[in-house]
C-alpha cells in the first residue's frame, strides 16, 4: 500500500529541526527511522500534513560518556546501540534488549530514540529505559528538558513531549558495580512483539542480590516497572527465593488481552519470565 | 551417411559444428540431483514478476473493498474520484454490472447446491470485508491508491454471519437472503459396511473413540501477491493476459465464459509465478474486473495486490470443524470410521470451493483397513473471505483428523500408538488394496519407511528418555508424535473428476519438438510456479531421447506457446503433465527410429536406440545420433514415402489411477510447561514417493510442506471477531515463521514404486504439509497425556497448551503418574484456551 | 523532492513525491524490478536490499530518506557474470523454489556476512528472521548461507547436501 501526500523536510540541525517542527503545525509528525511510521503511514492509519525528517541532523547521533551517564542521541540506530562498547559495558542490558528489537534490516533503520517516543508498549527498549532510570531531553521552541522514564511514558503510544518537542537524546546513568541483566522476551516466532517482555538488572553483593530493577513490557498501557518485586529482590540468594519474590510481578498491572495472550496469562508469563530474568541476571543459574 | 545430411544451405552450416549433431548422452539423468534451470534468473533478479510488466501507455487499477462484513449497497458515488488529475475512470459494481460476469464455481458437488451469484463488483451487497465494490483507473497506482479516499459510498449494516454453526441454526442471520438458507450443499457418503450396524454387530467388543478437531482459517500467504496486467488489442478485440496465476489454461477458458469474449481471443501468460499453494489456482474478481475494463478503455491495465488485500480478497484455506468417530474391537483391530463435517465456504464459491472438503472425503480411512466408513459434509456460507484450495486441500485436514484419533484410540485402548498403526495399515503384500473408501491404492511399503522413521528417530531411545523424565517430573516435557499418512494426488483420472461433478478433465498435455540442430523445445500444460518444471522436464526428455540435459528447453505458462493444459495443483505436475512428457518422448523415438531405419537402409526391427543413437543389430559402424536424425528431418530430402517431415510428437494424457505417496513423520517436542511454549525438538520424516525424478527437487517440496503444516499446527490462525472483520490482516499478526521458528528436518526416503504409471512416480507437492501437522499435534498430545489433555485446538499457542495444563479454576494439573504410554485417563477433557 | 542515489554503480537524479517509497522509486522510476514487495508492514524482507552495504527493508524507507547514499539490490551483486558466493551457493544448495523471497534473501544474507563471517547454524537463523519465504522451509537457506560462508573464508562451498545416488529399495529393509 501506498502512503497520502505530504510535505517533506530535512533539517540538517536539532536547532533548524524545532523550528521546522514548530513552523509545520499541529499535524506535523517527526520522521525518525521510520520503521515504525512509515508502515503506519503506507496503511493510511495516519495522516500527516509534513515529516519533518531528522535523518540528515547529525548531532543526533552518536553515544558519550557524560560523567555518571551515558547519552545516546535519538538517531542512533538500533545496530549502533546493540555494538556499542560503551552501551555494552555501562547499559548491558539495553544492548540485550535492542538485539531482540525485530530483525536485523529494520535495526539499521530503526532508532532508539524513534522507538522511545512512539512508546508502544509492547516495545522492548521502554520497558529498559524504565528499568535503568533513564532520563529523555526533549528539545523545542521554549528550550531544553529533561524527563525522567519514569514521568515520560503516560498512556498507549502517548509520551509528555509536546507536540512541538523532539526527543534529542536519552541519558542513561551508568550502571555501576557488579550488576548483572537479562532481558527475557517473550513471543510466539522471531519477528512478532513481544506478548511480555521483562527487563531485569540485579547488583550482587557477597553472592546476594543487594539491588533490582525490573522493567515490564507490555503489561499495560505503558512500560511498568515492577517495583514491589524489586524490593522483595533484595537479600535472594538462590533460584528459590528469586521466585518467591517474582510472584509479586503482576501487581498492579493492566495487561491487554488480545491475539497474543488474555490478560490473566500475561500475569503469570510476567511472573514466570521475571523469575527467569533476575535468575539469570544474578547468575543464580548457574 | 553424412554426405546425405549435408545437403542444404542450413543443414550445411550446421554441419560445421558436428559437435551439435553428436552430443553425448552421458546418462542417468533420472534421479540425478540436477540443480535447478530456473535459478539463473531468481538469483540475479532477471525475473518477470506480473508486477515487473510495463507497457507503453499503461494504467494501474485499484479496488475500493468493503470495511463491513455485511451490508447493503445503498449508493457509490465516484463523481469526486473522476475530478482527480490522473484518474482516467471509476466504476462502481452497479457501471460494470452489464459486463462483468459473475465469477465461476466449477464444482457443483451436487444437484442441489446452492450456487449464489458472485459479481466482480459487489452491486446489491457487500458479503465480507474485503468484498470489492469499485474500481479506479489512473495513470499511475500512487493516484490510483489516492482516488480511492474520493469515493463515497453509502452502506446499510446487515448482521454478519461468522460463526458456522450458529449459521446453521433456526433463524439464523442469511449471508444471500434471497436462497433461505445458510447451508450450500449436503453430501452424504457411506461406503463399505453400514456404520452404526458394524459397530452394533460387535457388541460389548466394540470401542467407540470419538472427538471434535477444529481446522482453524489459513491464509495461503504466496509471497508474491496477485497480479494481473490485461494488454488489449481494442480494434480486433484481442487480449493478453499477464497473471500470477497458477492456471493460465483454466483462467483463459473461464475469462472467456465470464466475459463473453471468444476463448480464441484471449491470451493468458502466467509469467513468473512468486509461489501459490493453491491460492492462485483460481478465477478472482480482479482478473475479470482488468479484462472488462481494458476492453472498455482500449488500454493496458494494470493491478498488483498488497499484501493487506491479499489477506482479505484471496481465497483462505481449511476452516473446518470435524466431529469424527472411530470405532474398534477391544483387541484394537479397527472396524470403522464416522465423520460428520463442517466446511465454511466464506461467502461464494470461488473455482473449487465445495469441491475442497469432498477431496478430504476419500482420505480419512488413510492407510487403515476397516469395513464401514460413514461420511457426511455440509457446506456452509460465511460473511468471509471464500475458501478454497490451501496446499493439500482437504487431505490435510482428513489426515489430521485419523491421526489424531488414531492415537486417542490407542490412549483409550492402552496401546502403544505405532503398534496400533501396525496392526491396522495395510500390509505390504496386500497391495493393489481396495480401500473402503473407493479407492485403490496401487502400491505402498508403510513398513519400510516407519521402519527407516523409527531408526533415524531414535523412537526407542525417546521413549525411554521421556519415561525417565516423567519420573522425574521435569517441567519440560517431553512429547513424541507419529503420523504415518498417505494422500492420493496427481488429480485426477477425468472420469473421477466426472463422478464428482467436477466441471472439467484431470489430463495434461505435453508436447516435443525437436529442433534441426538437435535441441529439444518441450511445451507442457503443467505450469510452474516455483516448483522446477523445467529442471525436471528437462531430465526426463534427456532420458527418453538420449540428449544432453542442457539442450532442452521447456516452455510453460503460456497459452499461445502451450495451447493446452490443466496447470499445476494437487501434485500432479510429475505424475500427470511429467507422464505426458514421457509419453510425448515415446512417439518422438518412434518416428525417429522409422527415419533412421531408412536412412540406415536397415528394417526397423533391427535398429535399436540406445545413448541417444540408433544403431544396427549386427553393424556396430551403422549408426545415426537422434540429432542427426532430427536435421534429416528437416532437410526432409530422404525420408520414407509419405512420412511427414516433422520430429514433433503431441500427448495429452489421462492418468488411470491417482498417486498414493506415503511415509512416516516422527516428532519429538520439548513444552516448556510454565509458559505453554512448543519447540520441536526433532522431525524425521520418510516419505515414499517411488521413483525419483531429481532428488534435490523433491528434497525441497518435502521441506517447505513441512514448514506449512507445522505453521498450522503451532503459528498460524486467521482470526475474525463477532463483525467479521480479519484481526490477523497483516503479517504482523498473521504469524508466517520465519528460520528462526523451524526446526532443521531430517528427511529420508523408501522407494516403492507406483505402478499406475510409467514411471513409477508419486506427487510430492503436498505430501509434507499432509503428513506434519499431525505429527506435530500427537506430539504435543503425548507430551500432555499423562495431565489427562485430550485436545487442544490448532494452532497449539503458548497460551492454549498453558490453560490445558490447568484446571477451569486455574490451578494446575497433576500428572496421573503413570508414565507408560496410554496410560493415562481420558475420563476429563482440557478443552482450548476460548 | 530531488534525489539522487548510486544504484549498482550508476548514479541517479530524480524528482520525486516526498512520499515515493524507496522500493517504488526503484522499480516504478528506474526501472530496476529486480527487489519485489510481498507486504506492507516490513515484515516480509522481500524487498531487502543493501543501502550504504547495510541491509535495509526498501518498503519502509522513503526514496527521499535514501539521498546521497548507494544501493545494491540484487540486480548488482554479481561482478559482471561472476556470482555473488551467496547467489552461487543458493543455487547449488536448492535454496530457493519461486525465488520471490531471494532477493531479499540473498541480500539479507551478505549483510549476516559482512558481520559475521563464520556463523552458525542457529546465528543465520537468526540473522535472517526478517525474511520470510513461503517455499523451502529455511533448511536449504541456511545451508546455502553456511557454504557461502565457508566459500568466503577461502575454506571452498560446502559438499552438496543432496546425493545423486539412487535411494534404498524399500523392499530391502523391510
Amino acid at each position: 500500500m501506498i502512503p497520502a501526500a505530504f510535505d517533506y523536510v530535512a533539517p540538517t540541525s536539532l536547532a533548524e529541526a524545532v523550528t521546522a517542527l514548530s513552523e509545520a503545525g499541529e499535524d506535523a509528525k517527526i520522521l525518525a527511522g521510520g520503521q515504525s511510521l512509515i508502515p503506519v503511514l503506507r496503511l493510511r492509519l495516519a495522516f500527516p500534513t509534513v515529516l519533518v525528517d531528522l535523518g540528515k541532523v547529525d548531532e543526533l547521533r552518536g553515544i558519550r560518556e557524560d560523567g555518571d551517564s551515558l547519552v545516546i542521541g535519538a538517531m542512533t540506530r538500533h545496530s549502533e546501540v546493540m555494538e556499542d562498547p560503551l552501551v555494552g559495558q555501562y547499559a548491558a542490558l539495553l544492548a540485550e534488549a535492542t538485539a531482540t528489537v525485530a530483525d536485523p534490516a529494520v535495526r539499521h533503520r530503526g532508532t532508539f530514540g524513534g522507538a522511545l517516543a512512539h512508546a508502544d508498549p509492547a516495545g522492548d527498549l521502554a520497558a529498559v529505559a524504565l528499568a535503568l532510570d533513564a532520563e529523555i531531553v526533549a528539545e523545542g521552541p521554549g528550550g531544553r528538558r529533561t524527563i525522567a522514564a519514569k514521568d515520560f511514558f503516560l498512556d498507549y503510544l502517548e509520551t509528555a513531549l509536546s507536540s512541538d518537542e523532539i526527543l534529542a537524546a536519552v541519558r542513561i546513568p551508568k550502571l555501576a558495580g557488579s550488576w548483572g541483566v537479562r532481558y527475557e522476551k517473550f513471543h510466539r516466532v522471531a519477528q512478532a512483539w513481544a506478548i511480555v517482555g521483562v527487563a531485569a538488572a540485579v547488583r550482587m553483593d557477597g553472592g546476594a542480590i543487594a539491588e533490582a530493577r525490573i522493567g515490564l513490557t507490555n503489561m499495560g498501557a505503558t512500560p511498568v516497572r515492577a517495583r514491589s518485586v524489586e524490593s522483595a529482590l533484595v537479600g535472594a540468594a538462590d533460584r528459590a527465593a528469586v521466585v518467591q519474590a517474582s510472584a509479586a510481578a503482576a501487581e498492579g498491572t493492566s495487561p491487554p488481552s488480545d491475539l497474543g495472550g488474555q490478560a490473566d496469562y500475561r500475569q503469570h508469563l510476567a511472573r514466570v519470565l521475571t523469575a527467569r530474568a533476575v535468575t539469570a541476571a544474578a547468575g543464580l543459574d548457574r | 551417411m553424412t554426405e546425405q545430411l549435408d545437403a542444404g544451405l542450413v543443414a550445411g552450416e550446421i554441419a560445421e559444428h558436428p559437435d551439435a549433431l553428436s552430443a553425448p548422452y552421458a546418462g542417468g539423468e533420472l534421479g540425478r540431483g540436477r540443480r535447478r534451470k530456473e535459478d539463473a534468473k531468481l538469483v540475479t533478479g532477471q525475473t518477470n514478476w506480473t508486477d515487473n510488466i510495463t507497457l507503453p501507455g499503461l494504467l494501474h487499477m485499484t479496488v475500493l473493498r468493503s470495511p463491513m462484513a455485511h451490508a447493503r449497497i445503498v449508493s457509490v458515488d465516484v463523481s469526486a474520484a473522476l475530478e482527480l488529475p490522473g484518474v482516467i475512470a471509476a466504476y462502481s459494481g452497479a457501471d460494470l454490472a452489464d459486463v462483468q460476469g459473475a465469477l465461476p464455481c466449477a464444482w457443483p458437488v451436487t444437484a442441489d447446491m446452492v450456487h449464489p451469484d458472485h459479481p466482480p463488483l459487489a452491486v446489491d451487497e457487500v458479503r465480507y470485508v474485503g468484498d470489492g465494490v469499485a474500481v479506479v483507473i489512473a495513470r499511475d497506482r500512487y493516484t490510483a491508491a489516492d482516488a480511492l479516499e474520493s469515493i463515497a459510498v453509502e452502506y446499510e449494516q446487515l448482521p454478519a454471519v461468522v460463526d458456522m454453526e450458529t449459521a446453521m441454526g433456526e433463524g439464523a442471520d442469511l449471508v444471500h437472503s434471497e436462497k433461505g438458507t445458510n447451508v450450500c450443499f449436503r453430501w452424504p457418503f457411506a461406503s463399505g459396511e453400514n456404520y452404526a450396524e458394524t459397530v452394533a454387530a460387535a457388541g460389548d467388543d466394540a470401542v467407540v473413540v470419538k472427538r471434535r478437531f477444529r481446522q482453524q482459517r489459513l491464509l495461503p500467504t504466496a509471497m508474491e501477491p496477485r497480479g494481473v496486467v490485461v494488454a488489449p488489442i481494442a480494434a480486433a478485440d484481442e487480449y493478453t493476459v499477464y497473471s500470477s496465476t497458477q492456471v493460465p489454461h483454466i483462467l483463459r477458458v473461464m475469462l472467456a465464459l465470464v466475459t463473453g469474449i471468444g476463448e480464441h481471443k484471449i491470451r493468458v501468460i502466467a509469467p513468473d509465478v512468486g509461489g501459490g499453494f493453491g491460492s492462485k489456482l483460481d478465477v478472482y474478481a480482479e482478473e475479470v474486473l482488468a479484462l472488462v475494463v481494458a476492453k472498455k478503455l482500449g488500454r493496458p491495465i494494470k493491478w498488483t495486490e498488497s499484501r493487506s488485500e491479499n489477506y482479505q480478497a484471496t481465497i483462505h484455506g481449511r476452516d473446518q470443524i470435524q466431529d469424527i468417530e472411530i470405532a474398534a474391537t477391544k483387541d484394537g483391530t479397527v472396524l470403522g470410521l464416522k465423520v460428520e463435517l463442517l466446511a465454511d465456504m466464506g461467502a461464494y464459491l470461488q473455482l473449487i470451493t465445495p469441491g475442497i472438503p469432498i477431496l478430504g472425503a476419500f482420505m480419512y480411512p488413510a492407510i487403515y483397513k476397516m469395513k464401514a466408513y460413514d461420511f457426511h459434509c455440509t457446506g456452509v456460507f460465511t460473511t468471509k473471505t471464500p475458501t478454497d484450495a490451501y496446499r493439500g486441500a482437504g487431505r490435510p485436514e482428513a489426515t489430521y483428523a485419523i491421526e489424531r484419533i488414531m492415537d486417542e484410540l490407542a490412549a483409550e485402548l492402552g496401546r502403544d500408538p505405532m503398534e496400533l498403526r501396525k496392526q491396522n495399515w495395510i500390509r505390504h503384500e496386500e497391495f493393489p488394496y481396495d480401500m473402503v473408501a473407493g479407492l485403490t491404492y496401487d502400491s505402498g511399503n508403510y513398513e519400510a519407511a516407519t521402519e527407516k522413521a523409527e531408526q533415524m528417530f531414535d523412537l526407542a531411545g525417546l521413549r525411554a528418555e521421556q519415561e525417565r523424565r516423567r519420573a522425574a517430573n521435569d517441567p519440560m516435557l517431553l512429547g513424541i508424535g507419529i503420523s504415518t499418512f498417505t494422500e492420493m494426488c496427481g488429480l485426477a483420472p477425468s472420469r473421477v473428476l466426472g463422478s464428482l461433478s467436477y466441471g472439467a478433465g484431470g489430463w495434461e498435455a505435453a508436447q516435443i519438438r525437436m529442433l534441426p540442430t538437435g535441441k529439444v523445445e518441450v511445451t507442457s500444460g503443467a505450469t510452474p510456479h516455483g516448483q522446477g518444471h523445467h529442471t525436471a522436464w528437462s531430465q526426463i526428455v534427456a532420458d527418453a531421447l538420449g540428449v544432453p540435459f542442457e539442450d532442452v528447453e521447456v516452455v510453460t505458462g503460456d497459452t499461445d506457446s502451450t495451447p493446452k493444459g490443466m496447470d499445476t495443483y494437487g501434485s500432479r505436475s510429475l505424475v500427470v503433465g511429467g507422464i505426458a512428457i514421457h509419453k510425448a518422448t515415446g512417439k518422438v523415438l518412434e518416428k525417429a527410429k522409422r527415419i533412421a531405419a531408412h536412412l540406415l537402409e536397415a528394417a526397423e526391427g533391427d535398429v535399436e536406440f540406445s545413448g541417444g543413437a540408433f544403431s544396427v543389430k549386427g553393424s556396430p559402424e551403422a549408426t545415426m545420433t537422434i540429432q542427426q536424425v532430427a536435421l534429416a528431418t528437416f532437410a526432409a530430402h530422404n525420408l520414407p514415402d509419405g512420412m511427414e517431415p516433422s520430429l514433433d510428437s503431441d500427448c495429452v494424457y489421462d492418468p488411470e489411477n491417482f498417486s498414493y505417496p506415503h511415509g512416516t513423520h516422527l516428532c519429538a517436542v520439548e513444552i516448556d510447561s510454565e509458559t505453554g511454549f512448543t519447540t520441536i525438538r526433532k522431525y524425521v520424516c520418510v516419505d515414499d514417493i517411488g521413483k525419483i525424478v531429481n532428488p534435490v527437487i523433491v528434497e525441497g517440496q518435502v521441506h517447505g510442506g513441512l514448514a506449512q503444516g507445522i505453521a498450522q499446527a503451532l503459528y498460524e490462525e486467521a482470526v475474525h471477531d463477532a463483525e467479521g472483520n480479519l484481526t490477523t490482516g497483516s503479517l504482523v499478526d498473521y504469524l508466517v515463521p520465519a528460520a528462526s521458528d523451524l526446526p532443521h528436518f531430517d528427511t529420508g526416503r523408501t522407494e516403492t514404486p507406483a505402478t499406475s504409471n510409467p514411471l513409477g512416480v508419486k506427487g510430492v507437492g503436498e505430501a509434507g504439509t499432509i503428513a506434519s501437522t499431525p505429527a506435530v499435534m500427537n506430539a504435543i498430545h503425548d507430551a500432555l497425556r499423562p495431565f489427562g489433555v485430550q485436545d487442544i485446538d490448532m494452532p497449539a499457542t503458548p497460551e492454549r497448551v498453558w490453560r490445558a495444563l490447568r484446571h477451569d479454576d486455574g490451578t494446575p494439573r497433576d500428572p496421573t503418574g503413570t508414565v507408560a504410554y496410554g496410560g493415562s485417563s481420558t475420563s476429563t477433557t482440557a478443552g482450548g484456551a476460548e | 523532492m530531488r534525489v539522487r542515489m548510486k544504484v549498482d554503480g550508476v548514479l541517479y537524479e530524480d524528482e520525486v513525491e516526498p512520499r515515493t517509497l524507496l522500493t517504488h522509486h526503484l522499480r516504478d522510476g528506474l526501472g530496476r524490478v529486480g527487489t519485489p514487495i510481498g507486504c506492507d508492514t516490513s515484515n516480509c524482507g522481500s524487498c531487502t536490499l543493501l543501502v550504504d552495504g547495510e541491509s535495509v527493508k526498501s518498503c519502509s524507507v522513503l526514496a527521499v530518506q535514501a539521498d546521497g547514499t548507494e544501493i545494491t539490490t540484487i540486480q548488482g551483486l554479481a561482478e559482471g557474470s561472476t556470482w555473488h558466493p551467496v547467489q552461487k551457493a543458493f543455487q547449488e544448495h536448492h535454496g530457493l523454489q519461486c525465488g520471490y523471497c531471494t532477493p531479499g534473501m540473498i541480500l539479507a544474507a551478505v549483510d549476516l556476512l559482512s558481520h559475521n563471517p563464520d556463523p552458525t547454524e542457529d546465528e543465520v537463523r537468526h540473522g535472517l528472521e526478517g525474511n520470510l519465504c513461503r517455499c523451502t522451509g529455511y533448511q536449504n537457506i541456511v545451508r546455502s548461507v553456511l557454504s557461502a560462508a565457508s566459500e568466503m573464508r577461502g575454506d571452498g562451498p560446502l559438499p552438496g547436501s543432496f546425493q545423486d545416488a539412487p535411494t534404498e529399495k524399500a523392499g530391502a529393509s523391510a
